[in-house]
C-alpha cells in the first residue's frame, strides 16, 4: 500500500457501537500532500473516522492504512508521524500553556528532553501563543485553547496533520490564521485532513474533499470533480437574441431570462460545459456583434454540490 | 498564528534508525503532574492535620486514653506518629488513595488528555505503568506525611525518651524513629492493592469521581468483612487483611513475618489488578 500515493486509505471502514452503524462500509482515499475536506454535518459519523484512524477506537470492521502502514497494529511506528485535533483541545486547565506541551511532548516516546524546550516554543510560536505560554490553560478563552491544541499536532515535524473542526471557537481572524496556517504546513509537503460541517469555511483551502451523511460516503475526490464540470455562463447584453444564437452554435442551450434585466439590458443564462472555453465563447460573442455589458462564469459551491447530491440540507442528522 | 510562516524549526526528535523507548521523561512528567496539582497538597495537608489534631488534642487536655498509642503520647512525644498512623490507616489514608488512583486514567479522559497522550503516541501499557507509579509514590508519600508530621509536631510539643518497644525492651530515641520510617514504608506497601484496584476500576470509566467512590468504598468493604468472624475463611485473601500488622515492627528483634506476608500478598493484587486493567485498557475505544 505504500505506493498507492494515500496518505490514508480505508476499505470497508465500519464501526458499530451496539446496534447504532456510526460509519458504514466507509472507503476514503486521502492522497499524499493534499489538503483533505472531510465534510459533513454533526453526527455524521466524521470524528469516529478519525478516531479509528488514530487508533483511539478498533473499528467493527474493513481495513485502515495510514502513511502506508496499517493501523491500529502498525500505531507505534505511525502515530509519531502524524499530528492531530481532535474533538476539541484537552488539557490539564491546573498547568500552563508551555506546561501542557511540555508534558505532551515528553509523553512521545523517543523525543529528546534537551531539545524539548524549543520544541514546545516553536510551536507556542507557530500559533501565535507565546505571550499566553505561561499562563494557566484554565484560564485561556475557547480560541486560545483551539490554538494551543494545534500546537500540540505541530509539537514535531509530521507526515499527516488532521484537524478535527480546528476553527471551533475562533473568530473571523483566528480561523483566517488557521487557513494560513494550513497552507503553511502543505506548502511544506505534509499532508492534512480537515473535518468540518462548515463547507464555506475550508472549501477554499482543499484540493480534495470527502462528504459523509449518516455514517456513509456521499462523495469523495478532487474539488473540481466533486463541484461537477458544468458551471453556469451568464451574460447580460441588450442583444439577447442574437447572443442566443451564437450560444447556440457552440452547442450551449440558452435562455433569456426577462425578469432580470438592468435598461435595455437583458440577461442570458446557459449551462456551461467542462470543454467549452467561456473567452473562446466572449470572442465569438463579441465577432457577432454582441455588445456584451458583463460575464460571469459560475461555478457551484461544495454546499450546492451537498444539497443536489442528497437533495436535503446541510443540518445535523437523527 | 501571525507566525504562521516561520518554518518548522527540525531540532529535537530523534531520528527515527535509533528511537530510544524510555520511560523516564514520562516517569518525571507524571510525578511533576501529581505534584503541580493543588488537589495533591490538599490531600496531604489533610493528612497532616491528623497528627497535629492528635497531638494538640493531648496537650490541651492532659489525658491519655482513646486508640492505641495515644495514651503514651503525653509521656513520649514519639508515640504521636504511630497513633496518628493507626488513625490514618483504615479510612484517611485509602481516601486520599482512592482519589489519586481512581482519578489516574478516567481523569485524564475526563479531562480530554487522553486522547491526546495516546495520539503522541504515549503507548497505553506504558501510560497505566507510570500511572500506577506515581500512585505507590503518592502512597509512599502520604504515610511518610503522617508519620514525619507526626513525629515532629511530638518533638515541639512533648517530651522526647527512649521508646519502650511491645515486647518491653527499651530502644533508643533514633532507633525509634528509623522504626517509624520502616512503618510509614510498611503502611506504602499495605497500600499498593488498593492502588492497582483504584487503577482498574479507573480505566473502567470517564468518571473520575464514580472510580474514586467505587475504590474508597471496597477498602471500607474489605475491612467490614475482615471483621466478621464467620468469614474467617476468605481474611488471609483480603488486601486490608495486613494493614494493622506494623505493630510486629515495634518488638525486638523485629519480626519481618507480618511485613513479608503483607509484601506478597499486596504483590498479588498488584499483579491480578494490573493485569485487569491492562486487559481493559488496551483494547477500550477511547470516545472521551
Amino acid at each position: 500500500m505504500t505506493t498507492s500515493g494515500l496518505a490514508v486509505e480505508t476499505r470497508g471502514l465500519t464501526k458499530r457501537f451496539g446496534r447504532h452503524e456510526a460509519v458504514s462500509s466507509l472507503d476514503l482515499d486521502v492522497p499524499t500532500g493534499s489538503v483533505f475536506g472531510f465534510l459533513g454535518p454533526n453526527g455524521s459519523g466524521k470524528t469516529t473516522t478519525i478516531r479509528m484512524l488514530l487508533a483511539l477506537a478498533a473499528p467493527t470492521a474493513g481495513t485502515i492504512s495510514v502513511l502506508g502502514s496499517e493501523m491500529p497494529s502498525r500505531s507505534a511506528d505511525v502515530l509519531p508521524r502524524v499530528g492531530a485535533l481532535v474533538e476539541g483541545p484537552g488539557f490539564y486547565p491546573f498547568l500552563s500553556g508551555e506546561a501542557n506541551l511540555t508534558r505532551f511532548d515528553a509523553a512521545e516516546p523517543g523525543t529528546s528532553s534537551r531539545t524539548r524546550e524549543g520544541r514546545v516554543a516553536d510551536a507556542l510560536a507557530r500559533v501565535g501563543l507565546p505571550a499566553a505560554a505561561r499562563k494557566k490553560v484554565g484560564s485561556y478563552s475557547l480560541g486560545m485553547k483551539q490554538r494551543l491544541g494545534i500546537a500540540v499536532a505541530l509539537l514535531s515535524p509530521r507526515d499527516l496533520i488532521v484537524l478535527d473542526e480546528p476553527t471551533n471557537g475562533l473568530d473571523p481572524q483566528g480561523t483566517r490564521e488557521v487557513r494560513a496556517l494550513i497552507r503553511g504546513l502543505n506548502a511544506d509537503g505534509t499532508t492534512v485532513l480537515v473535518s468540518s460541517h462548515l463547507l464555506a469555511e475550508i472549501e477554499q483551502l482543499c484540493s480534495h474533499a470527502a462528504i459523509m451523511r449518516t455514517g456513509r460516503l456521499v462523495a469523495q475526490g478532487g474539488l473540481d470533480e466533486l463541484r461537477g464540470t458544468t458551471a453556469a455562463f451568464e451574460l447580460e447584453t441588450p442583444d439577447a437574441e442574437r447572443a442566443v444564437g451564437v450560444l447556440a452554435r457552440h452547442g450551449l442551450a440558452a435562455l433569456v431570462t426577462d425578469d432580470v434585466h438592468v435598461g435595455d439590458g437583458r440577461r442570458v443564462d446557459a449551462a456551461l460545459p467542462g470543454d467549452v472555453l467561456s473567452e473562446d465563447l466572449v470572442s465569438a460573442l463579441v465577432a457577432a456583434d454582441v455588445r456584451v455589458r458583463g460575464v460571469a462564469v459560475r461555478r457551484p459551491s461544495l454546499e450546492e454540490c451537498f444539497v443536489e447530491l442528497t437533495g436535503e440540507g446541510f443540518d445535523v442528522e437523527r | 498564528m501571525s507566525n504562521a510562516e516561520v518554518p518548522a524549526a527540525d531540532h529535537g526528535r530523534a531520528s527515527s534508525t535509533a528511537r530510544p523507548r524510555g520511560i523516564g521523561a514520562l516517569l518525571l512528567s507524571e510525578f511533576a503532574l501529581l505534584f503541580r496539582r493543588r488537589r495533591t497538597w490538599a490531600l496531604l495537608s489533610a493528612l497532616a492535620a491528623i497528627p497535629v489534631l492528635l497531638a494538640v488534642a493531648v496537650r490541651l487536655s492532659g489525658e491519655g486514653g482513646g486508640p492505641s498509642f495515644v495514651g503514651e503520647i503525653a509521656g513520649n512525644g514519639l508515640f504521636t506518629g504511630f497513633a496518628a498512623i493507626t488513625v490514618a490507616v483504615p479510612l484517611f489514608l485509602p481516601l486520599t488513595i482512592g482519589v489519586v488512583a481512581g482519578d489516574s486514567t478516567a481523569g485524564e479522559a475526563s479531562l480530554g488528555t487522553l486522547r491526546y497522550l495516546l495520539i503522541t503516541p504515549v503507548g497505553r501499557i506504558r501510560l497505566l505503568l507510570v500511572k500506577f507509579a506515581a500512585a505507590a509514590l503518592f502512597c509512599l508519600t502520604a504515610a511518610l506525611t503522617v508519620m514525619v508530621v507526626g513525629i515532629l509536631i511530638g518533638l515541639a510539643l512533648f517530651p522526647v525518651g527512649p521508646v519502650t518497644l511491645l515486647s518491653g525492651t527499651q530502644v533508643p530515641v533514633i532507633d525509634a524513629i528509623a522504626r517509624a520510617l520502616l512503618i510509614a514504608v510498611y503502611v506504602a506497601v499495605s497500600l499498593l492493592g488498593l492502588s492497582a484496584i483504584g487503577l482498574f476500576i479507573s480505566t473502567l470509566t470517564d468518571v473520575p469521581v464514580g472510580a474514586m467512590a467505587a475504590t474508597v468504598v471496597l477498602s471500607i468493604t474489605s475491612q467490614i468483612l475482615g471483621s466478621l468472624s464467620q468469614l474467617s475463611a476468605i481474611h488471609p485473601y483480603l488486601f486490608t487483611t495486613h494493614w494493622f500488622g506494623f505493630g510486629d515492627l515495634l518488638r525486638d528483634p523485629i519480626s519481618w513475618t507480618s511485613f513479608g506476608e503483607n509484601a506478597l500478598l499486596q504483590f498479588g493484587y498488584v499483579v491480578v489488578f494490573g493485569s485487569l486493567a491492562m486487559g481493559r485498557f488496551v483494547t477500550r475505544d477511547i470516545l472521551s
